[in-house]
């Protein structure tokens, strides 16, 4: 099912398809090791509900949820 | 310290790697403290270079900032290809690099490395913290993977100081035999490279092929910019035929990640086996505690609260002790030595300016103990985390948070405290906003004025003073001040730069107390070497301002406090202060007041020993001189009899203080932090004029309601 990033759950997993808008944000992230077939899963929000903190590659990152939003993932679980 | 070997002989050797990886503690361990901190040329990046012996031979190592890419949006972020490819003024062509490389986080540590292999420069990998992979339950076989990449990759633990002498000898393999990786990971990419560099080549412009990857990989990026402005706008044609040649339409910095994981993770197979991680039952509580709801959150404000207490609480006593030192320094040489002008140079200038350097040292170091423990932990990226939200109204990140807060005590570790944030932008924003915030140096200067001038009222059956409540009103003066200029920064002047917040949530580990340490050390250092001077500088511009020219004795009958009054009075910094008086008569001040505030503007607390000496007073002993200063002000009259400390002007010079930047040390901060003398200038001008306004309002319109 083909959805964002900033849709997951915690604890819902998925795997990345790609950038919705390939911007600066989108590079670094995918520098940062999140491409196209990567397993990523949300760990958990900020009280607040934003930032976001990931899990990908076997180490966590957090974003906020305007660039978790341009990043398509389809979900595994 | 031995004396530096000429840059000819000396091999340079650059350290590069990710964040995190424990890239600074290994270059600490590799140089002790022979480190000296500069400026790289051009941008505001700074360079930490030092010496190392290995097998008998000096080298020199320096160190490049962390970064997770050899792709550069902005001048900044070039730095680590221009140190490759030699294009640094000043500094050879590495004859070597070390890859500081994080065993736990191989496949994203193995993005960078890979592009340094690309390089064509001799390198090594350190392989750090391999002490942790059986917590991980990471097994590696190092061998295979040193065979595959083509470089020798050496098991280390920079924390504990283990592998160092491995590294070195390794190190000294690879100078003594120089052979560069040829790594390939997309060969039409490096066809593109030849066809450019001949292009290029044919209109006279030199570029080495790691630019040119660049140009051709990061469309928009720093390093086509750079290359436009050298060859020509058509550039931008030649790019697009060899970006559609290599990718065939698709974006190359995608190609880039995904075939460069895809590889990653070929290298890697057999190489690296992940089983479950060992269950840490420290670890799994921590984790829990930081991350729940309402523990969590009571957690970071009980952390804040010690950080804040620490800094402005724990560091009195260190500070008094230092003023104490000071003082009987001065005093025991001012004895020793024959009394003269000599004498009062070396007690007054001297002594007092290194004080004023030194005095700075307790909340530095106490700060920095809390920062480097915070990330040496991991706390510090969840606490960022958990500010985020809070912070974005203002334009910062979650980042800003801990220089802000230390901000309360003093700007100066907090604006030192600044390179905790990534961002650039954020971080100019936060090192702007961080003077406005009430230091430990303005509270004086209010309980002096608060104490003389505001009314002691009661609201509330006692339980609101209208004391309290001006003090309450300046803190909070500050911090609007700050969050206003922070937001105008973020916003006018960035507009085009997009916030972001990546970032890394290291994993939570135990900080070695030696890194903690030797990060400290050289925290220290650099504020000496760098701040220091121009404290200490300015310490002794002042003080010969208001000791010349000097009258050398007092005349019969005048006692010592009037002597010094009047020897201030004369004094260039007098002299200054009634030539510019007039400037500030709308302001309701007269030419004393006026020559308190300058002296005091290389220090805002000195505000209160100026008005003492101006207003004669006689400070023998401390309760009598503040009672004294406090009827004296009370008392002043201005030449037609009308008293100078109307509550109205009282309100505006307390509103002056709370928003001037009164600090040589805050300025001298700045500048290094910023590498130019334009922000802390800009920032000087614009919070003058601030406080200008504020006090001229608040007088003007005060008045018209009535004194008092």
């Amino acid at each position: 099912m083909n959805t964002t990033l900033a849709n997951l759950r915690p604890g819902e997993a998925g795997v990345v398809e790609g950038f919705a808008d390939i911007d600066e944000n989108a590079q670094r992230l995918m520098q940062m090791g999140v491409v196209e077939g990567m397993e990523i899963e949300v760990l958990r929000y900020a009280p607040a509900g934003d930032p976001i903190e990931v899990r990908v590659l076997g180490y966590s990152l957090s974003l906020r949820g305007k660039e978790a939003a341009n990043v398509l993932v389809s979900r595994t679980r | 310290m031995s004396a530096q070997p000429s840059p000819a002989t000396t091999p340079v050797v650059v350290t590069l790697g990710n964040p995190n990886t424990g890239k600074s503690t290994l270059f600490n361990c590799l140089t002790g403290l022979r480190q000296k901190v500069g400026n790289y040329p051009g941008v505001t990046v700074e360079q930490v270079s030092g010496y190392t012996d290995v097998a008998g031979r000096q080298v020199q190592l320096v160190d490049v900032p962390g970064t997770y890419s050899l792709a550069a949006m902005s001048p900044d972020e070039m730095i680590a290809v221009d140190v490759l490819r030699g294009g640094i003024v000043d500094m050879p062509p590495p004859a070597a690099v070390i890859i500081v490389v994080d065993a736990t986080n191989l496949r994203r540590n193995l993005f960078l490395a890979s592009q340094i292999l690309e390089a064509g420069v001799p390198a090594l990998i350190a392989l750090n913290m391999v002490d942790r992979l059986a917590t991980e339950g990471v097994t590696l076989d190092i061998e295979e993977l040193s065979r595959r990449l083509g470089v020798p990759v050496v098991p280390i633990s920079a924390a504990s100081a283990t592998g160092i002498d491995a590294l070195k000898l390794t190190l000294d393999e690879v100078l003594r035999a120089p052979a560069a990786p040829h790594l390939v990971l997309n060969p039409a990419l490096e066809d593109a490279v030849a066809t450019l560099t001949v292009q290029l080549a044919e209109r006279g412009v030199q570029a080495s092929a790691i630019e040119l990857r660049r140009a051709l990989i990061d469309a928009g990026g720093y390093a086509e910019q750079r290359l436009t402005q050298r060859a020509g706008p058509d550039l931008e044609a030649m790019l697009a035929a060899l970006r559609q040649q290599v990718g065939g339409g698709r974006n190359l910095a995608t190609l880039e990640a995904r075939d460069r994981y895809s590889w990653i993770q070929a290298q890697l197979k057999n190489v690296e086996e992940r089983g479950p991680a060992r269950r840490r039952a420290g670890v799994e509580t921590a984790d829990r505690l930081v991350n729940h709801p309402i523990l969590g959150t009571a957690l970071f404000a009980l952390v804040m609260a010690m950080v804040f207490q620490a800094v402005f609480a724990w560091a009195a006593p260190l500070v008094d002790a230092i003023d104490y030192l000071t003082s009987a320094l001065g005093g025991a040489v001012g004895a020793a030595l024959p009394p003269g002008i000599v004498n009062r140079f070396i007690t007054e200038g001297v002594i007092a300016g290194v004080g004023s350097v030194v005095v700075f040292l307790p909340q530095i170091i106490i700060l920095f103990t809390f920062i480097i423990i915070l990330e040496d932990t991991g706390y510090m990226a969840r606490a960022a985390f958990l500010m985020d939200r809070a912070m974005r109204g203002l334009g910062l990140s979650g980042q800003s948070f801990i220089p802000m807060l230390s901000s309360f005590a003093c700007a100066v570790p907090g604006i030192m405290g600044t390179r905790v944030i990534a961002n650039r932008h954020d971080r100019l924003a936060t090192i702007m906003a961080a003077p406005f915030m009430t230091c430990s140096a303005r509270l004086p200067v209010y309980s002096l004025l608060i104490a003389a001038f505001v009314p002691e009222r009661h609201f509330v059956g006692g339980l609101i003073n209208l004391q309290g409540l001006v003090l309450f009103a300046l803190y909070m003066l500050g911090i609007v001040g700050g969050a206003v200029t922070a937001w105008l920064i973020s916003r006018l002047y960035w507009s085009r730069a997009k916030a972001r917040f990546l970032l890394e949530m290291p994993p939570y580990r135990m900080p070695n107390p030696r890194a903690v340490l030797s990060k400290l050390l050289s925290r220290a250092i650099t504020f000496l070497q760098r701040a220091g001077t121009i404290i200490f500088c300015v310490a002794l511009v002042v003080w010969v301002l208001a000791s010349f020219p000097r009258e050398e004795q007092a005349p019969a009958g005048v006692n010592s406090a009037d002597f010094a009054a009047q020897q201030l009075e004369d004094s260039y910094l007098g002299q200054l202060s009634r030539s510019v008086t007039p400037l500030f008569e709308p302001l309701g001040w007269d030419w004393k007041v006026t020559a308190a505030v300058i002296a005091s503007f290389p220090a805002r607390e000195v505000v209160i020993a100026a008005l003492g000496t101006i207003y004669a007073v006689d400070g023998t002993t401390e309760a009598n001189a503040n009672t004294t200063l406090t009827s004296r002000i009370r008392a002043a009259k201005h030449a037609d009899g009308r008293p100078v400390y109307t509550l109205p002007m009282v309100f505006g010079l307390l509103i002056f203080y709370a928003l001037c930047l009164q600090c040589v040390s805050t300025i001298a901060v700045m500048r290094r932090e910023t590498g130019t003398w334009r922000w802390p200038l800009f920032a000087w001008f614009y919070m003058s004029g601030l406080g200008y306004l504020g006090a001229y309002l608040a007088f003007t319109f005060g008045s018209r309601l009535g004194p008092g």
